[in-house]
């Protein structure tokens, strides 16, 4: 492994699979399904997340010991904060567009229960190069379930990837469009994402079986 | 009139949860059983109505570009301090939390004991801050109205948790997929009442806002077209009466 100790290499891979951060802990829903319409916002939405919970959880590892526990939430948002802050200030001034149209969503970055909870479940505990493998593990978790169903959802919604038209142009009548396929517009409306998610859930606990809830 | 126009329409058709996604994971979480799902309903209702005018004030008489000159004289008006109100947000409502729980804890005991975990972190229910933030992003002019649109959100916060609880205490007794319990059949259902809060849209405006429709959901989906909006509206109505029909009866 060189690198990565084999420990260390479980924390960034478990969160991609068996325990993931969306799946299978329940954090971070509400912009993973608010802002997927878009491959583009998602893969912006991850890359944030990426950079605030790996220097996140560096940072209140390091201070694990000082903050008193009675006020750690208080300590823990600031610390978000002013990530979220540096982030939305980088996408107004090199990607004004996109961060219009991600509007009040970068700021909600704040309340993405996967922070607090790693910063909870593992940060206050660990070291800051495992905090940091952890936080980049578990953003890359949360990433990767963003990506897919924004792929899906632009691709069936609008029949774009990234904006390009892969499947022909709708007005035009080409490529597929040509064969009488139409966009589902439907895809682009909210309930949709709570629909794609619960399909992932799905295929994802029909494959391993050991995730199954009782109830 | 104005005042009740936001009422509704932020109970209903901006509804916190089926229209927005904000607080899905505590409504996620909590939503196993009803008495739970009330609490915390309850208690964001109150939140958000503390927070939402607290954060307006904040944000027109500090905050806004130009806001400090208004009452600190001329030599202040051209500071623009709006990147702080992420964090000056954050700190009104963890403070407010902080309040709640030391209210809820002293009067009722039962309610802090099955809140649990969950009554910090409505610190990080999204639904409060998304609600200071939307009140930032859609400029409501005053303070009533921005009270109005606490509560409001808050209400709908509540009915949404309180529908969802109460299906899945119905549903334990249904034949789910494996795969499918718990989560999966939680976020399909939550997609389901979401289609059926949709029909709402209609309810101020008469049904014709097709306009109006698109400029809310166009925020995030700029590659939107009408053509694709009018597909909302053509969902067919047997459909939507059922999905009307089980969230009044859950509700």
């Amino acid at each position: 492994m060189g690198l990565l100790s084999k420990k260390d290499a479980a924390l960034i891979k478990d969160p991609l699979a068996d325990n993931n951060p969306i799946t299978i802990q329940v954090l971070g829903i509400c912009s993973a399904l608010a802002i997927t319409a878009q491959l583009k916002a998602s893969i912006v939405m991850t890359i944030s997340v990426i950079f605030v919970l790996g220097v996140g959880n560096v940072v209140i590892s390091l201070i694990r010991n000082i903050i008193p526990s009675k006020i750690r939430i208080i300590v823990q948002l600031t610390v978000v904060a002013a990530l979220v802050i540096i982030v939305d200030q980088v996408l107004k001034a090199f990607s004004y567009q996109l961060s219009k149209e991600l509007g009040a969503f970068i700021g909600l970055i704040i309340t993405n229960c996967i922070i607090m909870g790693r910063f909870e479940a593992f940060a206050l505990g660990n070291g800051p190069w495992k905090s940091f493998l952890d936080g980049v593990g578990n953003a890359l978790g949360y990433g990767i379930i963003l990506i897919i169903v924004g792929f899906f959802r632009e691709l069936l919604g609008s029949g774009t990837l990234l904006g390009f038209k892969v499947l022909g142009d709708p007005i035009a009548k080409t490529g597929l469009y040509a064969f009488g396929y139409e966009n589902n517009g439907f895809m682009l409306l909210a309930p949709m994402a709570l629909i794609v998610v619960g399909v992932l859930i799905w295929v994802q606990r029909s494959r391993n079986k050991a995730l199954i809830e009782d109830h | 009139m104005e005042h009740i126009e936001l009422f509704f329409k932020s109970i209903f058709i901006d509804n916190m949860v089926f229209a927005t996604f904000l607080g899905m994971c505590s409504y996620l979480a909590v939503s196993k059983k009803v008495s739970t799902a009330v609490g915390l309903g309850a208690a964001v209702i109150f939140v958000l109505l503390v927070t939402v005018p607290l954060n307006w004030l904040l944000d027109q008489y500090i905050l806004q570009p130009g806001a400090l000159g208004r009452w600190l004289g001329e030599d202040y008006a051209s500071f623009d301090l709006s990147f702080l109100s992420f964090i000056m947000f954050i700190a009104t409502i963890a403070t407010m939390v902080q309040l709640v729980e030391i209210v809820v804890e002293k009067f009722s005991p039962s309610l802090y004991n099955s809140l649990g975990i969950f009554l910090p972190l409505i610190a990080v229910n999204c639904a409060i801050l998304g609600g200071s933030l939307f009140m930032q992003s859609r400029e409501i002019p005053t303070l009533g109205l921005a009270t109005v649109y606490g509560i409001g959100s808050g209400i709908g916060w509540f009915l949404a948790i309180l529908a969802i609880a109460a299906i899945r205490e119905k549903i334990r007794y249904s034949n789910v997929p494996p795969a499918l319990r718990g989560l999966g059949i939680t976020f399909i259902t939550t997609g389901l009442m979401a289609i059926g809060f949709m029909s709402f849209g209609g309810m101020l405006t008469g049904g014709d806002d097709a306009g109006k429709k698109e400029e809310k959901t166009a925020v995030l989906e700029q590659e939107n077209k009408p053509v694709e909006v009018a597909t909302v509206t053509s969902i067919p109505t047997e459909e939507k009466k059922e999905l009307l029909n089980t969230n009044k009866v859950n509700e």
